[in-house]
């Protein structure tokens, strides 16, 4: 039988991540880093936000761009999910809508990485009318 | 909602929404009524009685973003088309503990999802939050407490791309090894 793994392997192997982590993230704060907030209340896990989530977190890693990916509510586009902000250092958040993993990684390697803005971006001013 | 899974994820953002800084899952496959039961126990702010009369109401909801709550709806729906249940205890100031049982034999169950995936996707980006997720099946039972993880991590960050893809094998071959989510099932079709 295999073994399986454990916290005790979990604490050998830590030490390994954590000097590449001191290597590579030394002196930054956060504000440095992008940060991306994947809206996931029902409405955006209902249309594919935890796998937009996943590929953001596992493309940031396999393309060496250091980035927040956290989660947060629902912001109103309920329409428009799944939806992601996301906040290059300097510059304001931008709401991106519809986006599925093709659109996400449009949005790593146009606007994060160049800077290029895309479709389907929500405006801020956007207000629902009561 | 396409799965299990996601319906845990989407109920437990309830209690990330109501301040919980501790957060208990269990599922458990081992009832003696063969019922799956999903319990997600948190120690937030609570639902005040007048909203818990009506919370799988898809009209109700807290929020001002929007006007709909279709989180508990969905899920009761999903519930009760197996046969089984969605009963919610709440104290303002103590917490709210959901409790959903499907019937495990019935057509209509979702399929379970990834679990695994869930759980450290709500773990790494609430680092904060304690999470306790125990699950139990015929085989035994696991047992994943960030607060053990976070202590044998010794302040390298959960939320690391590596620590988490090792969190997530843990978590799955634990599971596997008590047959948990349908792995039993597998180990059947692959005999035939």
């Amino acid at each position: 039988m295999t073994k399986i793994k454990t916290l005790a392997d979990l604490k050998k192997m830590k030490e390994e991540v954590r000097s590449k982590i001191t290597l590579r993230e030394q002196g930054d704060n956060p504000e440095d880093r992008v940060q991306v907030k994947v809206a996931m209340a029902t409405c955006g896990i209902a249309s594919g936000a935890k796998d937009v989530m996943d590929f953001m977190v596992g493309a940031f890693n396999k393309r060496g761009i250091d980035a927040v990916v956290t989660q947060t509510g629902c912001m109103g586009y309920c329409y428009a999910e799944p939806t992601v902000e996301v906040t290059v250092p300097g510059k304001e958040p931008v709401v991106f809508g519809y986006v599925d993993v093709k659109k996400a990684d449009e949005i790593i390697e146009k606007y994060i990485k160049k800077g290029i803005l895309l479709e389907g971006i929500i405006p801020v001013n956007y207000q629902t009318i009561e | 909602m396409k799965d299990l899974a996601l319906h845990i994820l989407d109920i437990t953002q309830n209690s990330i929404t109501a301040g919980a800084n501790l957060i208990e899952i269990i599922i458990n496959e081992d009832a003696p009524d063969g019922m799956i039961s999903i319990y997600i126990k948190d120690n937030g702010a609570g639902v005040p009685k007048e909203m818990l009369k009506q919370i799988t109401d898809p009209y109700t909801t807290s929020r001002k973003t929007r006007k709909v709550g279709m989180g508990l709806p969905l899920l009761r729906q999903n519930a009760e088309q197996t046969g089984g249940s969605l009963t919610i205890n709440s104290e303002l100031g103590k917490g709210t503990e959901v409790n959903v049982k499907f019937a495990a034999t019935h057509i209509d169950l979702p399929p379970w999802g990834d679990i695994s995936g869930v759980i450290i996707l709500m773990v790494a980006a609430n680092p904060e939050i304690i999470f306790s997720y125990i699950h139990r099946s015929v085989k035994g039972e696991y047992e994943f407490d960030t607060r053990e993880v976070k202590k044998a991590l010794e302040g390298v960050p959960i939320d690391n791309a590596e620590i988490r893809e090792f969190l997530k094998d843990m978590i799955n071959e634990n599971l596997n090894e008590i047959g948990a989510c349908n792995t039993k099932l597998w180990e059947k079709d692959n005999n035939q």
